[in-house]
């Protein structure tokens, strides 16, 4: 038997690479990639949870969080393509225009 | 170590090696790339603990839809100048700072954990004896009914909102 | 699970994917023969007799012939495309009921299993048409990643129905369901969209614009050569069986028929009619434009489908 303890550390693990690559990262998509990585790891602790307490609440959290992660993406896409029509970069750090 | 234990070592050590290579990769195709062998790991830890639906489902809108969402755009922008320019901001140290304390905190956290929450009523055998998919659709529609319209409204308001930044203007 | 278990397993997955291998090598010739018929021709006649050793000589050919990459392709994703498309369209044979009380894996999410594979299958056609790194090429896989993502929609709507029918996603079930009537009459605008949807996914004529001869010189694979353009062949066949096996089982009863034939003769037979269908459909319609395929899809076989979902609802409600 697997211990629960594995499944939280390898989610805290994926979390945090997620972190990283959001923090680091300049091009926008990568930083979406990651976002999608950091929910991916949250959805695996989640599923462990609920198997080991022999709940079904984890599975459902899941299943609003993989319907909620798929407005996010399809609304963060299509600002990427209505910016990029207008100024065409996607690199975080050239996004800029509001800055005075 | 016992066969499903060695199974988890090779999901986890393997997991950790793609999130890394889908943070790093210079070239956004190669990311996804990653990223679909990642979510099909992933899909396989969910068989690991008896969640076949969620796997399924991790499958079909995660790699089938959400993926090629994202390559259909890396494809619609022009990324050619990707390969000569540099990866990170300035501030990469900080973000890697910041993830390291994390995984501190969250190591912290879990050695707090002594007690957890009474074993609920959904066992292997009780899953099992009804399928995964019969089970969580009844939890879905009686308990989690009023959260499941409301996710249903956010995606409504998505598909709008969506349609809404992809239009042209029309004079 | 014992050591015999798994022995059996594997023997049932051997003889599975030969058997199918051989059919997806003899298909093509039978594509070829149907259409050459239809057009007042004979097909092949050459190899053999009647032209029935051609597939072999085919393959001996496609074999043997330098396999070109692209100085500037992409090389390990160049490398792999093929590879992804094969495989996902073979596993799905897993699920697959082929007569009563056989199928390599008797899953409670068999649907779902399908349509999760044929969504990785379509990753090969991609990436295939990315990594080439060639416009028309690169064309195909844009065109494809758009097809893909508008017609799974419509094809996983299409099978709710059934699913509701039938009130399980394991395909034996769902023939077994099929025992009072066959579901292609209570959910006839079901079988519509998914028959359809299905010629998008497997990217047949009339939508086959990933890969368009005329206009995109064979699309995602222009740059694709040899054994490994025989991969992406061997795919499109791959999805072609699995689709009508899966059109069978969901809407025609499966294995079942009369008794004077065995089960998995039924069910072949049925297969190979709906694949016949995909070659009278290449032989007969032109290929739609790209904006019609785009609204098709979205305002009509959607809408259809969830109203279709709605009308098994109340049905089953009264």
């Amino acid at each position: 038997m697997v211990p629960l303890s594995w499944y939280i550390v390898l989610s805290a693990v994926m979390f945090c690479i997620g972190v990283f690559g959001f923090l680091a990262r300049r091009n926008l998509l990568i930083i979406f990639i990651s976002i999608e990585l950091m929910l991916n790891s949250v959805n695996i602790s989640l599923v462990a949870f609920s198997h080991y307490l022999q709940s079904m609440t984890g599975q459902i959290l899941v299943f609003f969080v993989i319907a909620v992660a798929a407005a996010e993406a399809a609304i963060g896409l299509a600002i990427i393509i209505a910016y990029y029509k207008n100024n065409p970069t996607i690199k975080v750090d050239e996004i800029n225009l509001l800055k005075g | 170590m016992t066969l499903p234990q060695l199974f988890f070592t090779y999901f986890a050590i393997s997991m950790t090696i793609l999130s890394v290579l889908v943070v790093t990769r210079r070239n956004p195709v190669h990311s996804v790339l990653w990223m679909l062998v990642l979510f099909i790991h992933i899909a396989a830890l969910y068989l690991f603990l008896n969640a076949e639906f969620l796997a399924a489902v991790q499958i079909i809108v995660y790699a089938g839809a959400r993926l090629v969402l994202f390559v259909f755009v890396i494809m619609l922008l022009n990324l050619k100048k990707e390969k000569t320019e540099k990866k990170y901001q300035d501030q990469w140290p900080v973000g890697a700072g910041i993830s390291l304390l994390m995984i501190i905190f969250f190591v912290l956290i879990m050695g707090k954990i002594t007690e957890l929450p009474a074993l609920g009523k959904y066992s292997i055998e009780a899953i099992q004896s009804e399928g995964s998919l019969m089970t969580i659709g009844k939890v879905l529609y009686t308990e989690y009914i009023l959260p499941f319209e409301i996710a249903s409204v956010i995606l409504l308001v998505a598909i709008i909102g969506a349609v809404v930044l992809a239009k042209k203007r029309i004079e | 699970m014992s050591l015999s278990e798994i022995l059996w397993v594997l023997i049932k997955t051997v003889l599975v994917v030969s058997v199918f291998l051989l059919h997806v090598m003899y298909v093509q010739y039978f594509e070829r023969k149907v259409i050459g018929h239809m057009q007042g021709r004979m097909g092949p006649m050459r190899v053999g007799w009647h032209g029935l050793l051609q597939p072999i000589a085919d393959s001996i050919k496609l074999f043997f012939k330098e396999d070109i990459i692209p100085s500037s392709a992409d090389k390990p994703i160049f490398y792999i495309a093929p590879i992804i498309g094969v495989v996902a369209g073979v596993s799905t044979l897993a699920v697959i009921p082929l007569w009563s009380g056989f199928s390599i894996a008797d899953l409670n999410v068999g649907i779902l299993y399908i349509l999760a594979l044929s969504a990785l299958a379509s990753f090969s056609v991609i990436l295939g048409g990315w990594a080439s790194n060639s416009k028309y090429s690169f064309l195909g896989g844009l065109r494809s990643s758009a097809q893909v993502i508008s017609y799974e929609i419509a094809m996983g709507l299409s099978l709710v129905g059934v699913m509701m029918m039938s009130g399980s996603a394991n395909l034996s079930d769902i023939v077994n369901a099929q025992k009072g009537g066959w579901f292609i009459v209570p959910q006839f605008i079901a079988f519509v969209v998914f028959m359809i949807a299905v010629f998008a996914e497997t990217n047949r004529v009339p939508f086959d614009l990933p890969e368009a001869e005329t206009e995109l010189v064979s699309g995602f694979a222009t740059e694709y050569s040899g054994m490994r353009w025989a991969l992406f062949f061997m795919a499109e066949y791959a999805g072609m069986f699995v689709m009508s096996g899966l059109a069978v089982v969901c809407f025609f009863g499966g294995w079942s028929g009369p008794a004077f034939l065995p089960g998995v003769v039924w069910f072949l037979l049925k297969v190979y009619s709906f694949i016949f269908l995909f070659f009278w459909v290449r032989a007969t319609l032109p290929r739609y434009r790209y904006d019609q395929l785009m609204g098709l899809g979205w305002k009509l076989f959607i809408p259809l489908a969830l109203a279709n979902i709605i009308l098994t609802g109340l049905i089953k409600l009264l």
